[in-house]
């Protein structure tokens, strides 16, 4: 019971770096989700309906990136980088590293869907006039994103748990500042059990918001 | 700019990434190992009639499928050993990777067990075999097959995962090519080659688990 006390006013009193480690993991997962989607949808694009030259050099990027652990892109943007004298402080050559991997899958998750959608949907459009912008914006996008879009959410979560490999280069996310405050007060198993709950609150509940999104965007047969 | 890119160091290390990658390698195969089995238990446990078997098996799911991977690592070595659970960089980091993919693998498993017809199990019942010679001779075989490929993802982004060893200094790939870094700074070469080998070696890893697919498919 003292224990317990004893970790509550531990928390307490480290309530601030980890409300401040909390919102940065939140403000780099927000961050790479966005950059890493307008990414990947030019990805996505490319590789559905690129010319063969474009869709080889995107495929090499993807292939590349997907055959990379994430800790390694997030070690090299950051090593990388500052040699060859582009100045990019740790959390923008981690949010860059985080968005690199998140527009692979993205791409990747697009190609998927368009490619699904029967090519007679298109042959239709064509029939009936539709330019190629056209098909794209109102035949093709709307069905892709409805088959995304459970996907795209889960991403989200992929990405908060990423989130934590930043803390190797030095980004104050939750999972640095939580082994800070292990470095003052030794309660190891209290501090990594109180930021793993912390992640699984956040990622349990995103994944619950990508099945109710999934639940909405299916149609029923 | 004015980076010139000079190899030499990295090569004259080689030897040290290479030694690293074969760390990779094994704890990669020992983690999906030993993944399997708990995989294959839980799957059982999560399509199993009994209710308290499957709570606590999606229970396990859910937890370790909604944590971070570095998490679970840093919490394995560094706070196990206040309950008194002490273990080795190299075994706390494969039990570590085991139990994470071993959730992975559970919902793998359980989509191979349900897409096994059921007829095939009352065709076993019927020639008189027990329902634990049903699950090793029929099920569990039938089951393996359909899901190889994702096995087979499963165990390249296993081999990514390896990387994260680096976090509790166990000497794989990573881990000697930040070493070579940190002595050299050749750093755009370092993390070149480095990425270059993961790359390299996914691709083998693919190229074989799907020539292992293609022996294992009935012709259709």
């Amino acid at each position: 019971m003292n224990d317990l006390l004893l970790f509550f006013n531990e928390i307490w009193i480290a309530r601030i770096p980890l409300l401040k480690g909390l919102g940065m993991t939140i403000s780099i997962s927000a961050l790479a989700i966005i950059a890493g989607s307008i990414l990947g949808i030019f990805v996505g694009l490319s590789l559905t309906y690129g010319n063969r030259l474009l869709r080889f050099f995107v495929r090499a990027y993807t292939d590349f990136v997907r055959g990379t652990p994430v800790l390694v892109l997030v070690l090299a943007s950051f090593y990388i980088l500052s040699t060859i004298g582009v100045d990019l402080s740790p959390f923008e050559a981690g949010v860059l590293a985080l968005s690199v991997f998140c527009s692979s899958h993205i791409g990747e998750i697009l190609r998927g869907a368009l490619q699904a959608i029967p090519p007679g949907q298109t042959e239709a459009a064509k029939a009936i006039g539709l330019s190629f912008r056209q098909t794209f914006t109102s035949v093709l996008w709307p069905q892709a994103l409805r088959q995304m879009l459970p996907t795209w959410v889960n991403t989200a979560a992929e990405m908060v748990k990423a989130s934590t490999l930043l803390s190797v280069i030095g980004v104050a996310e939750l999972l640095l500042r939580s082994q800070e405050i292990i470095s003052r007060n030794f309660m190891s198993l209290q501090f990594y059990f109180f930021a793993g709950l912390l992640y699984f609150v956040i990622n349990f509940s995103i994944e619950q918001l990508g099945k109710y999104v999934e639940r909405k965007t299916t149609i029923p047969s | 700019m004015g980076y010139t890119l000079n190899f030499a160091v990295v090569w004259r290390n080689f030897d040290q990434l290479l030694a690293g990658l074969l760390l990779s390698l094994e704890l990669a195969f020992v983690a999906i190992l030993i993944g399997a089995a708990i995989g294959l238990i839980t799957a059982f446990g999560l399509t199993s009639r009994h209710v308290w078997l499957q709570r606590v098996s999606m229970l396990y799911v859910t937890i370790i499928r909604n944590l971070p991977i570095l998490v679970l690592i840093l919490f394995a070595y560094f706070a196990l050993p206040q309950l008194g659970i002490r273990l080795g960089k190299i075994e706390s980091f494969v039990a570590t990777l085991a139990i994470y993919s071993g959730a992975y693998l559970a919902e793998v498993f359980r989509a191979g067990l349900l897409s096994i017809p059921q007829g095939l199990k009352e065709a076993g019942l019927a020639i008189g075999l027990k329902p634990m010679q049903i699950r090793t001779s029929i099920i569990i075989p039938l089951m393996l097959r359909n899901v190889l490929p994702s096995l087979s993802s499963t165990l390249i982004s296993l081999f990514k995962d390896t990387s994260l060893a680096a976090a509790i200094a166990v000497p794989e790939l990573t881990f000697e090519a930040r070493k070579i870094n940190v002595e050299s700074f050749r750093v755009v070469e370092t993390w070149l080659v480095a990425s270059a080998l993961y790359v390299f070696t996914c691709t083998i890893l693919a190229a074989i688990m799907r020539q292992i697919e293609r022996r294992l498919t009935i012709g259709r």
